[in-house]
């Protein structure tokens, strides 16, 4: 059985080929197009909410005031 | 199919272009008004060894509810310093950050090191990451004129990442993010307090220190999801969960929509809810002094929830470059962002004979968040 699956995970190949990503190549399909504007926005969030974190975002200070 | 393959595997990961931005941001909102300018320029020393710098100095004036209900107005600036560089090796990006931030009574410095791995025909990208940031605390016991800071204490953060990109279909991108913090040391606000009963008192309570325990361990996990729809327009959901070992639980919700018009304009539009319970040591009213081992009337530790609302339009120029410069953009991003508190009164604006300790309305307000950014790619 270990086999079976073994030689099945062996067989998958990329599925979506290069010369198909055309449209994931877009800009408007980037995580994030401006970094810079992300980690200004989690920094204002992170100041004002409990939760923090797996944003990518980052930054320091305290925003106590 | 094997040529394929091999020339999947031939082609290495490559930098992003060179990039200058000028940025400039405006945080309007629940007493306090936030200008920040920033710079960034990014360069490619050789074609797998990149420089990026950026500078942030942000302004504050004004002071959030919880600090005006015991003190005066605040002036403060804080200034960000970030240094990366970066560099690909075959499928392998690393990267290593320095981020000094200064603040009068507040300095931070944070080296963080990640690593990007393309697998699978490049439609994996593993990604794992540290961060160690090391934080000075303290107060200004002074005015906003003439300061007088004293020092409190320390704080270690350290940061562990790990996340992953896949994508599905050839309009389909996922992605999750996991990250771990711990923190040690002096954790509270030190402008914030608490309040406790005080019958002796003429407005039923009296103010005193926050204590926090010196610990704090979160977890954080996002998932994402990116969709390009049948005409040339993109929809992403983001989903993460955040719980911590002060009690906190915090679920957020994100739906962004980005719809561009031809090649020079991009018009985004997304919607944010952000919702917590409050940690097991907060209280907005104590029923006497030292009645707990750890107390906190910090609003960010409340029960609260947010609504964003945002929209963003960027306007591409240069589109065929000029001189050195491949193209442009410019860039206008405003968004509207309604706090409410469930668990933290307003003590500023209320109180006797109208209002009785503890019964005083909920505090919310509305901010604004401004930023306009030009960025040149070379």
């Amino acid at each position: 059985m270990i086999d079976l699956l073994l030689s099945g995970c062996g067989g998958i190949q990329p599925w979506v080929k290069p010369y198909e990503r055309d449209r994931l190549a877009d800009p408007i399909m980037a995580w994030d197009r401006d970094a810079i504007s992300s980690a200004y926005l989690d920094h204002i969030r992170e100041t004002r909410e409990g939760a923090r974190g797996a944003t990518g975002g980052a930054g320091g200070g305290c925003g106590c005031n | 199919m094997v040529t394929v393959i091999l020339l999947v595997r031939a082609q290495a990961d490559v930098l992003p272009d060179d990039r200058a931005d000028l940025f400039y941001s405006k945080y309007s909102g629940g007493g306090m008004d936030i200008t920040g300018e920033s710079v960034l320029v990014r360069k490619k020393v050789t074609e797998d060894f990149a420089l990026e710098g950026s500078y942030f100095i942000d302004n504050v004036s004004g002071a959030s509810i919880d600090v005006l209900s015991q003190a005066s107005q605040i002036k403060d600036e804080r200034k960000q310093k970030t240094l990366t560089a970066q560099f690909v090796h075959d499928k392998t990006t690393y990267s290593a950050t320095y981020i000094d931030s200064v603040e009068r009574d507040y300095k931070s410095n944070t080296t963080s090191f990640s690593l990007t791995q393309d697998m699978f025909g490049d439609l994996t990208t593993l990604n794992l990451g540290f961060a160690r940031t090391r934080d000075a605390v303290g107060e200004n016991n002074g005015t906003a004129l003439v300061p007088v800071i004293s020092w409190l204490g320390h704080a270690d953060s350290r940061s562990y990442t790990l996340g992953l990109s896949q994508i599905l279909t050839k309009n389909w991108i996922t992605g999750a993010t996991l990250e771990v913090i711990t923190d040690d040391g002096y954790l509270a606000n030190p402008y914030r307090s608490i309040r406790y009963l005080d019958p002796g008192s003429p407005k039923g309570y009296s103010l005193a220190s926050q204590v926090y325990p010196d610990t704090r361990t979160s977890t954080s996990i996002e998932g994402r999801a990116k969709y390009y729809l049948p005409y040339r327009a993109a929809i992403t959901g983001t989903y993460r969960y955040f719980t911590d070992t002060w009690g906190i639980v915090g679920n957020t919700y994100e739906l962004d929509y980005t719809h561009p018009l031809g090649n020079i304009w991009i018009f985004e539009g997304r919607v944010r809810y952000y919702k917590q319970n409050h940690a097991t040591f907060y209280s907005d009213l104590f029923p006497y002094a030292d009645s707990q081992n750890f107390m906190a009337r910090d609003q960010d530790l409340a029960a609260s929830e947010n609504t964003t609302i945002g929209a963003k339009v960027t306007y591409a120029f240069l589109p065929d470059g000029w001189k050195f410069f491949k193209r442009g953009t410019a860039t206008l991003d405003v968004s509207r962002i309604a706090f409410h508190y469930l668990d933290f009164t307003d003590i500023k604006d209320f109180g006797v004979p109208d209002y009785q300790p503890g019964e005083e309305p909920l505090y919310h307000f509305n901010a604004m968040v401004y930023q306009l950014y030009l960025s040149v790619f070379f």
